[in-house]
C-alpha cells in the first residue's frame, strides 16, 4: 500500500506505561535521536515517586513527553500530539494530555478484563467508542515483540521488558527517523557484557520499525525536518546534568578543587552521580550522612581552599539554613544548588514547582542575606551554575541556585561553549601575615580576604558568633553589630555592580510586562510571541539575578501599564517585586507540579490587556 | 620540589597561646585541657600553620578561639561534618576536634559516629562535664540517672551515653579516656591521639564546677582516686589501688576487681591489657556499668585501618591513571555533537 509523507513544523509525542516499562529510556532514546537530527526540542519526563508500583495500576504510570521540531521549541508542549499507551492505566491518566483529533498507538495486548477494570475503566475503552475523538492505532505490541524473538528462547518475562523498543521501532518509522542512534546504544550498553540481550533488543527495535513500514493501519509518515537554530557545535543537555558541569567547569577555570558534599535527594541526586564521575577531574565528591554534614562539610571545604557546594531539593534547603548561615557569617564561597519539588513537606518529590524562593531569599533565622540565582532552561542550568561560582568566589557569599524538577530532568540541545570562552575566575587567597586582617574588606566588592589553612603567619579564628569589623574577633559591641548587620547585606548589594543590565524581550515599554524567573520561561514565551503575533503591546522579562536583582530592573518595570507574574508558585517572586519596587504587579499562579501551560497564560495575557485582543 | 611538611623552626607553648582573654569560668576544667594541648603541640612535627581546630558550640567549642592555629567556631553539633570537609579537601593539615558531651553526643551525635566510622584523620578532644554549661545546667546524654538539674529537677530519667562505649561501636580506631585533673596522662593521651593515623577520640572527664561540681571527684582526687581507676597500659595487667593490691581478671567475659595480696589470686592472673583487642575494649569500657570496678583510662583500642581522605585520594589517582586528567572540552562536549553551520 502506498503511504504517503507530510511535512510537520513541531510534533508533541508522549509516552506513557507502566514503571517497569522503560518509558523513560525509549522518551531519551527518541530525544536523543531528534537532538542528532538538529531539530530543537524540550523534554518533559513525568513519573511517580514510587520505584516500581504494581503494573497496572494508575499510580504506577510513568510519561515522557517530548516536544520537537523545525522551529524554536519553547516547551515540551501544553498537550500532545500523540499518545503512546502501553495499557489502559497509562490510557486513563494521560489521554487528557492529549489535544482532540490526537493519535493514539496502544499495545491492545495489556487490554485484558483485568487491567482495564484495575485502571478504573467501566469497559473497554477500545471497544465503547469513547475515544472517537481521537484516531487509535491498535497495535498487539506484545504479541509482536514475542513473534520476533520466538527462535531465541528466551522468558516471557524477558520478552515483556523489550517491548518498549517495538514502541520505539514504531515512532521511528512514523517519524521517518534512522535507527541508528539507538542502534549504537544497544551496542554500547549490552553488546560486550550480553550479546544475547543485545540481539533481542536490536530485532525488537527494527520489527517495530519495519511494522509501521508494512502494516496497513499506517498510512501517513511524518517528516520533522533540522530546526534553524544559531550556528555552532550542539549538543542534547539535562539540566542537572548541565548544572554539574557548569560546576566542574567554573571550578577548573578558577583554578581550584570542586567539593561536592550531598545527600541523596530527589530530583537533586543526579547532580551527586554525574560530580562522582569526575574523579579525573579532580572532583571530590562526599556523600554526608545527612544535608546537614552536606552543607558543612562543604563549608569545611571552602575554608580549606576548595570550592565547596552542596546539592539539594526544598527539604533539604530547610535542614541546611542554620549552617547555610554559618557561611553568611564565616563570609565563605559556597554554592547551594536547590532542585526545586513540589511541597511542603516531602510534597510531591518527583514533580516540578517554584515555591522555595522565598526560603531561598529568607528562610534563616536574623539578617542573612545571600545571593539567589535561577536557570531558566536546562541548558541554563551550566551558565548559572558558573555564574554562581564566579560571585561566591569574588563577593566571599554563599550563592544559592533555583533549578527545578523540570529543568533538572528536561533536556533541550545547547550550544557547546568553547572552553577558551569562558570567563575567567581569578582567586586570590591572602598571603602576607603584616597586611592581613580577617575581616578587612576590597573597597570594591567589601570581600573579605580569603586565607587558608597552610598559609604561614595567617593562623586566625572564624566562626558563627559575630565579629568585630576588620579584626573579626567576636564583638558583642552594638555599633558593630548594627554596622556588620549592614555590611553583609552591601556587600551582597555590591553584586548587581557586575551583572549584566536586564534586558526585555520585546519593546522596552508598553501594555503589558510579564516578568518571570527560572523554569517557566519557556511557557511564558511561547505566550507572549502569541500574543504579539496579534499586535499586542507585551513583552516579557525573565530573571536569572534574583537577589541582587539587576539594577535597571526598577526602571523597566515602571515603563508599562501593567505587570505580570507568572509563576508555579502562590506568589512568591511578586512579593518580592511589589515589596521593593512597589509596583502594582498581577500573579499568575497554578501550582499542580507541571510547568505551566503556555496557552492558560496566554488567556491570562489577553484578559489583561483586553479590548479587541480578547 | 616537594612541600616541606615537617617544621623547622623550633615551636614553644606560646606559638600556640592566641591573644584572646579566656572567658570560661574560673576554676573550669578546660583550662587544663588547653594548657596540655598547648604543653605538647610543640613537640609534634607539624608546622604550625597547618593545624587547624574546629568547634561546635558549648563551652568547649570555645576552644579554638585560645589556640593561636587556623580555627573554626561552627554550629551546634556540626565540628565533625566541618572538620571532614577540611580534611578531605586538604589531607596535609592536622585536625582537631573540640566538642563536648552536648555538642558531640546529642545534637551532634549523627556526625560523630559517621566520622568515626570514616576514618578520616581527624582528633576529637570531647569534653565530657555530664551537664550542659553554656546553657547553664540542663542535662546532657552523658548525665547519669537521677542527676538532678534545670531541666530535670526530679532526676533524670534516660539512661547515658557512655562515649567509650560508643566510639567503639561507630568503628573508630583510636578510643580513649583521661581526665582534666591528671595533666601528665592526659599529655599522653594527646600524644597517642596525635600519633594515631585515623580517628582518634578521647573523652575527657572534666570538672564543671559552677553546674555540676566534682561529678568526676571519686576518679580525680587524691583520697580516691588510686581505689577507683585503673590505667590501661598495653601489655601490662590491669592493677590498681593505693597499695597496688589489686587488679582485674575476666572471669569468663565478665571483669571483677580481685585482691592479689590475699594469697587466692597473683598479677599472673591478671587481665593483661592488648589495645589492639576490640573485643577486650568494650569489656572494658563496660566496666562502668559496675561500680564495684574501677573506672578504666587510657587507650581503649588502638587499630589500623586505612583513612578516608587516603582512599578518596588513591580514587582519584587511580581514575586519572586509567582515564588520564580530565579534559574540561571533552566534559561540555559528552557523548555526541553535531554542528549546525
Amino acid at each position: 500500500m502506498a503511504k504517503t509523507t507530510k511535512t510537520l513544523d513541531d510534533v508533541t509525542i508522549r509516552f506513557a506505561g507502566d514503571s517497569g516499562d522503560g518509558m523513560q529510556l525509549t522518551g531519551t532514546q527518541f530525544t536523543n535521536t531528534a537532538a542528532v537530527l538538529g531539530n530543537d526540542l524540550s523534554t518533559l519526563p513525568d513519573f511517580p515517586a514510587e520505584i516500581r508500583a504494581p503494573a497496572g495500576t494508575t499510580y504506577g504510570v510513568s510519561g515522557f513527553q517530548i516536544h520537537f521540531g523545525s522551529t524554536d521549541i519553547l516547551t515540551p508542549g501544553d498537550t500532545c500530539d500523540v499518545l503512546v499507551a502501553m495499557n489502559p492505566a497509562a490510557l486513563i491518566t494521560n489521554i487528557k494530555m492529549l489535544r482532540d483529533g490526537g493519535t493514539i498507538i496502544v499495545n491492545t495486548d495489556a487490554f485484558t478484563d483485568k487491567n482495564i477494570k484495575m485502571a478504573g475503566y467501566q469497559a473497554n475503552p477500545l471497544d465503547d467508542g469513547s475515544l472517537s475523538r481521537y484516531q487509535v492505532h491498535q497495535v498487539q505490541i506484545s504479541k509482536l515483540t514475542g513473534n520476533a524473538l520466538a527462535d531465541m528462547n528466551l522468558s516471557t518475562k524477558f520478552i515483556d521488558k523489550t517491548k518498549n523498543f517495538f514502541a520505539l521501532g514504531m515512532m521511528y518509522w512514523m517519524y521517518n527517523r534512522p535507527l541508528d542512534q539507538s542502534i549504537k546504544f544497544i551496542e554500547q550498553k549490552f553488546g560486550a557484557k550480553d550479546p544475547q540481550v543485545a540481539e533481542a533488543n536490536l530485532r525488537v527495535l527494527k520489527a517495530g520499525f519495519n511494522y509501521g513500514d508494512t502494516t496497513e493501519i499506517f498510512t501517513t509518515r511524518y517528516e520533522v525536518r533540522p530546526a534553524k537554530l544559531p550556528p555552532g557545535r550542539y549538543r542534547n543537555i539535562m539540566g542537572n546534568t548541565a548544572t554539574a558541569i557548569g560546576l566542574a567547569a567554573a571550578a577548573q577555570k578558577a583554578g581550584l578543587r570542586l567539593f561536592l558534599g550531598s545527600y541523596p535527594i530527589t530530583p537533586a541526586s543526579d547532580i551527586l552521580h554525574e560530580l562522582s564521575q569526575l574523579k579525573h577531574y579532580g572532583v571530590k565528591t562526599f556523600q554526608a550522612e545527612d544535608e546537614i554534614a552536606a552543607i558543612c562539610a562543604a563549608i569545611g571545604a571552602s575554608y580549606a581552599g576548595s570550592i565547596g557546594v552542596t546539592s539539594t531539593s526544598g527539604p533539604g534547603l530547610a535542614l541546611k539554613s542554620e549552617a547555610l548561615n554559618l557561611a553568611v557569617m564565616l563570609e565563605l564561597p559556597i554554592v547551594v544548588i536547590d532542585v526545586q519539588r513540589g511541597g511542603p513537606s516531602t510534597g510531591l518529590p518527583t514533580k516540578t514547582e517554584q515555591a522555595d524562593l522565598l526560603q531561598a531569599m529568607y528562610g534563616r533565622n536574623s539578617e542573612s542575606p545571600v545571593c539567589v540565582l535561577a536557570a531558566s532552561t536546562p541548558g541554563d542550568c551550566f551558565a548559572t551554575a558558573y555564574e554562581a561560582i564566579r560571585v561566591a568566589i569574588k563577593y566571599m557569599t554563599p550563592v544559592v541556585v533555583l533549578t527545578d524538577g523540570y529543568l533538572a530532568n528536561g533536556a533541550e540541545p545547547w550550544m557547546i561553549p568553547d572552553v577558551s570562552d569562558l570567563p575567567s575566575i581569578p582567586v586570590e587567597f591572602a598571603r602576607d601575615p603584616a597586611t592581613f586582617k580577617p575581616y578587612a574588606r576590597n573597597e570594591e566588592t567589601l570581600a573579605r580576604p580569603w586565607a587558608i589553612p597552610g598559609t604561614p603567619g595567617l593562623e586566625h579564628r572564624i566562626g558563627g558568633l559575630e565579629k568585630e569589623h576588620i579584626t573579626g574577633n567576636i564583638s558583642y559591641d552594638p555599633d558593630n553589630h548594627d554596622f556588620m548587620v549592614k555590611m553583609r547585606a552591601a556587600k551582597v548589594e555590591r553584586i548587581a555592580n557586575d551583572i549584566p543590565l536586564q534586558t526585555v524581550e520585546g519593546d522596552p515599554e508598553g501594555d503589558l510586562l510579564v516578568v518571570g524567573w527560572g523554569s517557566t520561561y519557556g511557557s511564558i514565551k511561547s505566550a507572549v510571541n502569541a500574543v504579539r503575533a496579534r499586535g499586542t503591546s507585551v513583552s516579557q522579562l525573565h530573571l536569572r539575578h534574583i537577589n541582587p536583582f539587576p539594577r535597571n530592573l526598577g526602571e523597566i518595570l515602571y515603563k508599562f501599564k501593567n505587570i505580570l507574574v507568572p509563576e508555579i508558585n502562590n506568589g512568591q517572586l511578586i512579593k518580592v517585586l511589589r515589596s521593593k519596587y512597589l509596583v502594582p504587579a498581577v500573579g499568575f499562579n497554578v501550582i499542580k507540579g507541571l510547568p505551566l501551560q503556555s496557552d492558560e497564560i496566554e488567556e491570562k495575557i489577553l484578559s489583561m490587556i483586553g479590548g479587541d485582543h480578547a | 620540589m616537594p612541600e616541606v611538611m615537617e617544621k623547622d623552626v623550633k615551636l614553644t607553648v606560646k606559638d600556640f597561646q592566641s591573644d584572646q582573654d579566656i572567658r570560661w569560668c574560673p576554676g573550669c576544667g578546660d583550662y587544663s585541657i588547653l594548657a596540655q594541648v598547648q604543653r605538647v603541640f610543640p613537640e609534634f612535627t607539624h608546622k604550625k600553620e597547618n593545624y587547624v581546630s574546629i568547634s561546635g558550640i558549648g563551652c568547649s567549642s570555645r576552644f579554638p578561639y585560645y589556640m593561636d592555629i587556623f580555627g573554626v567556631h561552627g554550629i551546634h553539633g556540626r565540628a565533625p561534618a566541618i572538620a571532614s570537609g577540611v580534611k578531605m579537601a586538604n589531607p596535609k593539615l592536622d585536625v582537631w576536634v573540640a566538642t563536648g558531651d552536648g555538642d558531640g553526643l546529642s545534637i551532634g551525635g549523627n556526625h560523630m559516629i559517621h566520622m568515626l566510622r570514616r576514618n578520616l584523620d581527624i582528633k576529637v578532644l570531647l569534653f565530657n562535664n555530664q551537664i550542659y554549661g553554656l546553657t547553664k545546667g540542663q542535662y546532657s546524654p552523658t548525665s547519669v540517672l537521677g542527676q538532678v538539674t534545670k531541666s530535670t529537677p526530679h532526676g533524670v530519667i534516660d539512661s547515658p551515653f557512655i562515649p567509650v562505649s560508643l566510639a567503639l561501636g561507630a568503628g573508630a580506631t583510636l578510643v580513649a579516656r583521661t581526665m582534666d585533673r591528671d595533666p601528665k596522662h592526659m599529655q599522653e593521651m594527646v600524644r597517642r591521639a596525635e600519633k594515631h593515623k585515623g580517628t582518634a577520640f578521647l573523652e575527657i572527664y572534666q570538672n564543671c564546677n559552677v553546674f555540676n561540681d566534682g561529678a568526676f571527684f571519686t576518679f580525680t582526687e587524691k583520697e580516691t582516686r588510686d581505689d577507683h581507676i585503673v590505667y590501661l597500659e598495653h601489655g601490662k595487667p590491669l592493677v590498681f589501688g593505693k597499695q597496688k593490691d589489686k587488679g582485674i581478671r575476666l572471669n569468663g567475659f565478665t571483669p571483677e576487681s580481685v585482691n592479689i595480696n590475699t594469697g587466692k589470686y597473683s598479677a599472673s592472673d591478671l587481665l593483661v591489657h592488648n589495645e589492639n583487642d576490640s573485643t577486650l575494649a568494650f569489656i572494658l569500657a563496660n566496666m562502668i556499668h559496675n561500680p564495684q570496678l574501677p573506672r578504666a583510662m587510657g587507650v581503649f583500642l588502638c587499630d589500623e585501618r586505612a583513612t578516608y581522605e587516603d582512599e578518596l585520594e588513591n580514587q582519584i589517582a587511580r581514575v586519572k591513571s586509567k582515564k588520564g586528567e580530565g579534559d574540561l572540552q571533552q566534559l561540555l562536549d559528552g557523548d555526541e555533537t553535531w554542528v549546525i553551520q
